[in-house]
């Protein structure tokens, strides 16, 4: 089956792309995706981000389903200056 | 009432939407571009959001707040893209029968904001650019 990953901010300029198409195994879970992603691109390796599943805050052990949005999250900053 | 926009804001419709006869008090908070961070000069700001999430997440804070203080009418407006110094980068109006819940349920959605809605923002120098990030929710569910 296949997901789609979206990143953003730090990791959409490390990884030099905003949205990526993976191919996974049925019922992979958001942390063997990360793992997969990670060989890939091994500054996610860090861990300094949480995950959103179709737009929603996820876990780690979340089970993936086809055509899934997965979306990388830096650390918010939004609003006025910190 | 609760948007991610490119188009810049002007509070004063944003007052006028969320304002009626039973309101006393309207507290609004405006996020402004600045100029200096850690000493150095800012050249502008770059925000970036992931739109379908942050709006949602915007709604959420809404909800949030009617459930705290029973104030009905917020409106939360964050801009995104290029942004200069000393513009205006969010728009949060709440408006209520009187100013004590106003004033909290203001305070707390712009904190709120900072901790959920999936909007970041660069700080670009003469030198380069630097993402800002806060700290990671991580009891988040």
């Amino acid at each position: 089956m296949q997901v789609k990953v979206r990143f953003f901010a730090r990791y959409r300029e490390m990884t030099g792309q905003g949205e990526s198409a993976v191919e996974v195994e049925e019922g992979t879970t958001v942390a063997q995706l990360l793992k997969k992603l990670s060989l890939g691109f091994p500054e996610l390796d860090n861990r300094h981000f949480l995950i959103a599943v179709n737009a929603e805050y996820a876990t780690l052990e979340q089970p993936l389903r086809h055509g899934d949005e997965v979306a990388i999250i830096p650390p918010v900053s939004g609003g006025e200056g910190v | 009432m609760f948007k991610v926009t490119e188009a810049p804001l002007d509070p004063q419709p944003i007052v006028q939407g969320v304002l009626k006869e039973s309101h006393g008090a309207v507290v609004t908070f405006l996020g402004v571009v600045r100029g200096w961070s850690g000493g150095r000069r800012v050249l502008y700001m770059e925000y970036e959001a992931y739109k379908e999430m942050a709006e949602k997440k915007l709604v959420e804070i809404g909800q949030e707040i009617r459930q705290r203080w029973q104030v009905e009418d917020v409106a939360l407006y964050h801009r995104v893209g290029r942004l200069e110094v000393g513009v205006t980068s969010l728009v949060v109006v709440v408006a209520a029968p009187h100013r004590g819940e106003a004033f909290a349920a203001c305070h707390y959605a712009v904190d709120r904001l900072k901790e959920i809605v999936p909007i970041w923002k660069k700080e670009v120098f003469e030198d380069g650019g630097v993402w800002v990030e806060g700290e990671p929710m991580l009891e988040e569910k």
